[in-house]
């Protein structure tokens, strides 16, 4: 019996499955009709009730964010559905979109008439040109079938939607700094309070949620809060698309209930590569602290991976293997870190520079043992210092490897350099693809 | 050179395209980003002219558009190859064989990152993560999906791609569009080819065939 709950992906295999007609085919926009026939606040109720959580990384209930909304003030309000996926490792929105465009658009139609909005927008990310063609159609068809504009389905409701494309910016995906980029500013984070709730987008309330969140509405709203609850953990409730990559036979998206494991998941995924074994893994993205074959049964929800040491993130399992150097897979992230940084804040600005100089030394072989200790450092000076989570983010690879990984840092020294293959670690090493 | 458009510089469909973006939104300002895509789809990048037109039709200066084209990466100061080859060197695409491929085209095209091939065919990027880690490594030709590449693949890509074959992405359209083509779809015009192409590639559907008994 397989534990794979297909909700989102229900209907992905199916060759028009991003296609108006595709979707309606199983119920699509069904649930828009009996929304808009409900009371708003009746609507964010059953998303509360339905313990929804975002999905975006952070897990805060989406039903309690839309309550803070306030009502009767006589303001527009706005719904900016976050689909800057970049976080790295992170994979799923983006092939959620690509084959179902139209349950995005039925969940913002829904949570815009929640939340009393008028107006909302789709930020995506500027280097997915394909699912951007496809986000376009599906919110003209929309349009053309009365789904989106005025008087829609003849409630009296109006909404528009319309879709604004990045260029290339990983702290876009920053709440915040996504409304300054969408106000067609530099992107950087802005201070909170005041939060996007009450002055957000132009300054007016605003709710930000991550495509899964949003897309995950209509299921809600068709089956029930009782249904979705019924899944998942007392806290962590309902299903969740997990996305393996790396080092595993078969890669993939497994949609399932919150609380699966990686043993689990590694079994539907055809194990680690054939004739090797698992080294470290991410549970939610690259932000997240880096686990080990010793978290192989730690139960995939928030409440669980948060006691063992990280985070469940964007649910983006890379699996890395015996051959792969830890110190070069947290450099390169590191490196990352350090392009993406906005320069707002000196802790980040600075510390990610240092950090990349420092494993760089080490990842040559110089340097000593007491980079270790300027690593943890300059790290602690970032966690919980910087101004948005993107210097978190920076630490916890670099914290996270140091703890399970001390002596390989310090086998670079004694080895004058990396000890490992880097062509052991590639896919043509071990070619189910072809040369 | 004067930099101040000319009504002849800009046609009028480019011109009406821009009052289109702006019409998009509540604020004219937010319209900054689409507006430099639409540049980029006539230019190939960020021009002066592009910057200028761009200023006058929002009512900013030329130095607040340029700080806003300047945060990110994807506006270009140096014009894009016809076909624009990212290579995924974050983390994971690195060690499942992105560097080998960046090392390898490098190698192939005689150019570094950030360049162009000089009969202006190719530019080539180490992109980060593009959201295709089950795919891995991942190349992207104007920002469509070239999944699970090799050396081998990622070579003949840029020679089709020279020799002016159009080849399909994995994921996408049924031949690559250009570097200007794609970033008038960036700039929010909708360029009809979005029934082109699969709905989903295998990793995608791992999951739920496995759900349906249909894989193991
Ligand atoms: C550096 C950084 C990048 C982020 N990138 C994304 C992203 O690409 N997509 C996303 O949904 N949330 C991202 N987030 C989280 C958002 O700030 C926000 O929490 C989320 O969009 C809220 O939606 P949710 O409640 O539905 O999860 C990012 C946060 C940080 C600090
Ligand atoms: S932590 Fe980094 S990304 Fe965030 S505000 Fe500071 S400099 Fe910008
Ligand atoms: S690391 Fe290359 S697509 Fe994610």
């Amino acid at each position: 019996m397989t534990k794979l709950t297909p909700v989102l992906s229900a209907h992905w295999d199916e060759k028009d499955s991003h296609t108006l007609a595709g979707y309606q085919r199983h119920g699509g926009y069904n649930s828009v009709k009996k929304a808009l026939a409900m009371d708003p606040d009746a609507v964010i109720q059953t998303v509360k009730d339905s313990g929804l959580r975002g999905r975006g990384g952070a897990g805060f209930p989406t039903g309690n964010k839309w309550g803070f909304i306030p009502q009767g003030d006589n303001k527009d309000h706005y719904l900016v559905v976050n689909a800057d996926e970049s976080e790295p490792g992170t994979c799923k929105d983006t092939p959620l979109l690509l084959a179902n465009p139209h349950v995005l658009v039925e969940g913002v139609i829904i949570a815009s008439y929640a939340i009393r909005a008028k107006h909302a927008f789709i930020y995506i990310r500027g280097e997915v040109t394909h699912v951007t063609r496809r986000l376009l159609q599906a919110i003209d068809d929309a349009y053309k079938a009365g789904f989106l504009g005025k008087n829609i389905l003849g409630t009296g409701f109006d909404l528009e939607l319309t879709l604004h494309i990045g260029a290339g910016a990983y702290i876009c995906g920053e709440e915040t700094a996504l409304l300054d980029s969408l106000e067609g500013f530099r992107g950087q984070p802005r201070l909170r309070p005041p939060f996007p709730a009450i002055a957000g987008l132009y300054a007016r309330p605003t709710v930000v949620n991550n495509v899964e969140s949003i897309a995950s509405v209509p299921a809600i709203i068709e089956k029930g809060a009782e249904w979705f609850a019924s899944l998942g953990t007392e806290k962590s409730k309902g299903f969740t698309l997990y996305s393996l990559s790396g080092h595993v036979n078969n890669p993939g998206q497994f949609e399932a209930p919150l609380g699966i494991t990686l043993r689990e998941l590694l079994d539907l995924a055809g194990g680690i590569r054939t004739g090797h074994t698992l080294k470290f893994w991410t549970p939610g993205g690259s932000s997240t602290p880096i686990f080990t074959d010793a978290h192989l049964d730690t139960p995939l929800d928030y409440e669980s991976v948060s006691a063992a040491g990280s985070m469940l993130g964007t649910k983006a399992l890379q699996i890395f293997d015996e051959t792969t150097c830890v110190l070069r897979a947290v450099l390169r992230w590191t490196e990352f870190y350090k392009h993406e940084s906005c320069g707002k804040c000196t802790p980040c600005r600075e510390g990610t520079w240092w950090l990349v100089q420092i494993l760089r030394d080490l990842e040559n072989g110089k340097g000593s043992e007491a980079d270790l200790a300027k690593l943890l450092d300059l790290c602690d000076n970032l966690l919980g210092r910087s101004f948005c989570a993107l210097g978190d983010g920076a630490a916890s690879p670099i914290m996270s490897s140091i703890k399970y990984f001390r002596d390989e840092y310090l086998a670079h020294l004694t080895h004058g350099g990396c000890p490992f293959d880097p062509v052991a670690s590639t896919l043509f090493a071990s070619s189910k693809v072809g040369a | 050179m004067s930099l101040t458009p000319t009504p002849n510089q800009f046609d009028e469909n480019f011109l009406s395209r821009l009052d289109a973006i702006i019409a998009r939104y509540p604020r004219s300002r937010s319209a900054i980003m689409p507006m430099l895509h639409l540049v980029q789809a006539r230019d190939g990048y960020v021009t002066p002219e592009g910057i200028e037109v761009i200023a006058e039709k929002l009512d900013l200066t030329t130095a607040e558009v340029h700080a806003v084209a300047s945060f990110y990466t994807q506006y270009r100061k140096t014009p894009a190859g016809e076909y624009h080859v990212g290579v995924c060197t974050n983390t994971l695409c690195a060690i499942m064989g992105g560097d080998e491929i960046f090392a390898g085209l490098e190698n192939h095209l005689g150019i570094e990152n950030n360049e162009r091939t000089a009969d202006g065919k190719v530019s080539l990027e180490h992109i980060e993560c593009n959201a295709a880690c089950d795919y891995a490594p991942v190349v992207m030709v104007n920002w469509e999906f070239f999944d699970n590449q090799t050396v081998a693949s990622a070579k003949t890509l840029v020679d089709d791609l020279r020799a002016g074959k159009k080849p399909a992405p994995t994921r996408g359209p049924n031949s690559v569009p250009t570097f200007k083509e794609a970033s008038e779809v960036l700039a929010g015009f909708n360029d009809g080819r979005a029934n082109e192409g699969v709905q989903a590639g295998e990793p995608t559907l791992l999951g739920l065939k496995i759900a349906k008994g249909e894989r193991k």
